[in-house]
C-alpha cells in the first residue's frame, strides 16, 4: 500500500497536497481499500466554507456509507468534477486523479495537526491489528 | 467463529474475510462490481457453505413437511425442489427455504445460516413424526452461477445437464467427489448448487476454478451475492422477509398453498389474505443520483409511505435501485416517490420487478 512522502495525512483517512496557501484533499489508499468499489462521491460546492474535522461530502461503496472529513478549514476554490460520474476514479488512483477538493487554508497551523507518511502508516498498521 | 472449509482457499485467493451470522466469510475477492459483473457475463463460484441443511427423514416426513411448510411438497417428486416458507403459527415468516425431495422418506430442507438454529428448533416442535437431523456441519454447498455455469459444470461432471429443468437436483459424481447438483441459485442467472461432503469441497472448489478458467470465472463473494440477489429482486431473510413480515405484503403469495391442508399458519394466512396487506414490496428505482439503502425512509408528497429494506447502486444499470415496503396506495408501478438520503428527498419512482431479467427486457 502506498503512502507518497509529500502528502499529509488525517486520522479520518485523508490525504492533504500542501501548495502555497491551497490543500488539495483526498482519500487514503487505505480507505478506499476499507472501502471497496465506490460508487458515489458527494463533495461540497466551490466557495463553501469548510471546518477541520466537520464532515464535507460522502463518499459511499456498494456496501458503506462514508462521510470525508475536512483536514483543514478554509475555503473550498474547486472539486474535482470528474469524480460524481467517474466515482472509480477513487480507487483506481486515489492520490492522483481520485482527488477530491481544493481548499484554501484558513488557519495554517491546521497543518501542524497532520500527520507523515510515516507516522500515518504506523496508524494504518495500528488500526489493521 | 465459524469457517467453512473452503477458508483457507479463500486466504489464497486474498479474500477480505467478515463476520456473517457467525461465520468468517468472503464479502469479495477482487472487487464486488468484477465479480458482479462476471457472474453476469461467464460465471462465478461462490463458497456458502455457511448455509444450512436439515433432513426430515423417515415414514412421516413427507406429511411433516406438508405441515411446517407453506408451500404444496405433495406436487414434488423424488429429485425436485422448491421454494417455500416456514411461518410460525401467527403467518410471520421463520426462515425462506428450499426443499428437496430426495425420496418419499427423505426430504432435505437447505436454510439461511443465521436461522439454522432457530430453524431446526421449530421443525423439531412442527415436523412430528419426522427425524430432524442437522447435516449442516457435514455439508459444504457451493453455487457456480452465470452464463457459462452449465459449460464448465459439464468439464466436471457426466451428469446431463442439459435434461435437468430448474429446480430440479441429482447425485453425480463432480470431480471425482459425490455431489447432489441441484439446477438452483440465487442471482438471477442460470446456475448449479452442489451439496459436498465438508471433505470433499476444496477438491470441486478447485477443479471448477480450474476447468472455468477457460471461460473467465470469478470466485465471488458475498457481496456481490448481495448485489445480483438484488437486481433479480429475491428477497433476502432479515431485510425482505422476517417474523413482521407476511408471504403475501412480501409478494410470496405463490408460496403459499392453503390449498394443500393444515400447515403451520394457515389460519392466520387466510385471515391477512382476507383483510389485504397493510403494506407491499415494491422495487423503487431512483430517478436522483444517490445510493439508497435498507432502513431509509420513503416519501411521498413528502409525507413517510415506507421503508427499504435493501438498496444498492445495481452495478449492471448503473442506478439506485431498492426494495421496500410501502403503503398499498403508494404501490403502482410509476408512483413518483422520493427516498431519504441522509437530509436530502431523492427523487424516486416505482417499478416492475425484478430491476433485472436473465436474456434482456
Amino acid at each position: 500500500m502506498e503512502f507518497p512522502d509529500d502528502l499529509k495525512y488525517s486520522r479520518e483517512h485523508e490525504w492533504v497536497l500542501v501548495e502555497g496557501k491551497v490543500a488539495t484533499v483526498g482519500i487514503t489508499a487505505f480507505a478506499e481499500e476499507q472501502l471497496g468499489d465506490v460508487v458515489f462521491v458527494e463533495l461540497p460546492a466551490v466557495g463553501d466554507k469548510v471546518t477541520k474535522d466537520e464532515a464535507m461530502g460522502v463518499v459511499e461503496s456498494v456496501k458503506a456509507v462514508s462521510d470525508v472529513y475536512a483536514p483543514v478549514s478554509g475555503t473550498v476554490l474547486e472539486v474535482n468534477d470528474d469524480l460524481p460520474e467517474s466515482t472509480e476514479l477513487v480507487n483506481e488512483d486515489p492520490y492522483g486523479d481520485g482527488w477530491m477538493v481544493k481548499i484554501e487554508l484558513s488557519d495554517p497551523t491546521d497543518l501542524d495537526e497532520l500527520m507523515t507518511a510515516a507516522e500515518y502508516e504506523a496508524f494504518v498498521q495500528e488500526q489493521q491489528e | 467463529m465459524s469457517r467453512t472449509p473452503l477458508y483457507d482457499a479463500h486466504r489464497a485467493l486474498g479474500a477480505r474475510m467478515v463476520d456473517f451470522a457467525g461465520w468468517e466469510m468472503p464479502v469479495q475477492y477482487r472487487g464486488i462490481i468484477e465479480e458482479h459483473a462476471a457472474v453476469r457475463t461467464r460465471a462465478g463460484l461462490f463458497d456458502v457453505s455457511h448455509m444450512g441443511e436439515i433432513e426430515l427423514r423417515g415414514a412421516g416426513a413427507l406429511a411433516a413437511c406438508q405441515r411446517a411448510t407453506a408451500n404444496d411438497v405433495g406436487r414434488l417428486r423424488d429429485g425436485a425442489a422448491q421454494y417455500s416458507l416456514l411461518l410460525d403459527p401467527g403467518g410471520g415468516i421463520v426462515d425462506d427455504v428450499i426443499v428437496h425431495r430426495l425420496d418419499a422418506e427423505r426430504l432435505m430442507l437447505c436454510v439461511n445460516a443465521a436461522n439454522r438454529a432457530a430453524d431446526l428448533a421449530y421443525l423439531r416442535e412442527h415436523a412430528r413424526g419426522a427425524d430432524v437431523v442437522d447435516v449442516s456441519d457435514a455439508t459444504a454447498l457451493l453455487a457456480l452461477q452465470g452464463p457459462r455455469a452449465t459449460a464448465i459444470l459439464s468439464g466436471c461432471t457426466a451428469l446431463a445437464l442439459a435434461e435437468m429443468p430448474r429446480f430440479t437436483f441429482a447425485a453425480a459424481e463432480v470431480a471425482g467427489r459425490r455431489a447432489l447438483v441441484a439446477h438452483t441459485g440465487y442471482t438471477g442467472e442460470d446456475g448449479w448448487e452442489l451439496y459436498l461432503a465438508a471433505g470433499d469441497a476444496r477438491a470441486v472448489w478447485d477443479a471448477l476454478l480450474e476447468v472455468g478458467a477457460a471461460h473467465g470465472i470469478s470466485p465471488a463473494g458475498l457481496g456481490a451475492r448481495d448485489t445480483l440477489r438484488l437486481e433479480a429482486a429475491l428477497p433476502l431473510y432479515g431485510h425482505e422477509l422476517g417474523p413482521d413480515t407476511s408471504p403475501y405484503e412480501a409478494r410470496l403469495g405463490w408460496v403459499v398453498q392453503p390449498g394443500k391442508g393444515e400447515f403451520v399458519g394457515r389460519a392466520a394466512l387466510l385471515a391477512a389474505r382476507a383483510r389485504g396487506p397493510r403494506r407491499l414490496l415494491v422495487g423503487i428505482e431512483l430517478v436522483d443520483p444517490g445510493v439508497p439503502r435498507a432502513e431509509y425512509r420513503v416519501l411521498r408528497d413528502g409525507e413517510p409511505v415506507g421503508v427499504l429494506t435493501s438498496g444498492t447502486k445495481s452495478p449492471t444499470l448503473g442506478k439506485g435501485i431498492a426494495l421496500g415496503y410501502v403503503d398499498p396506495a403508494a404501490s403502482a408501478v410509476d408512483t413518483a416517490l422520493a427516498v431519504e438520503i441522509r437530509a436530502r428527498a431523492a427523487a424516486a419512482r416505482v417499478v416492475p420487478l425484478p430491476f433485472y431479467r436473465r436474456g434482456g427486457s
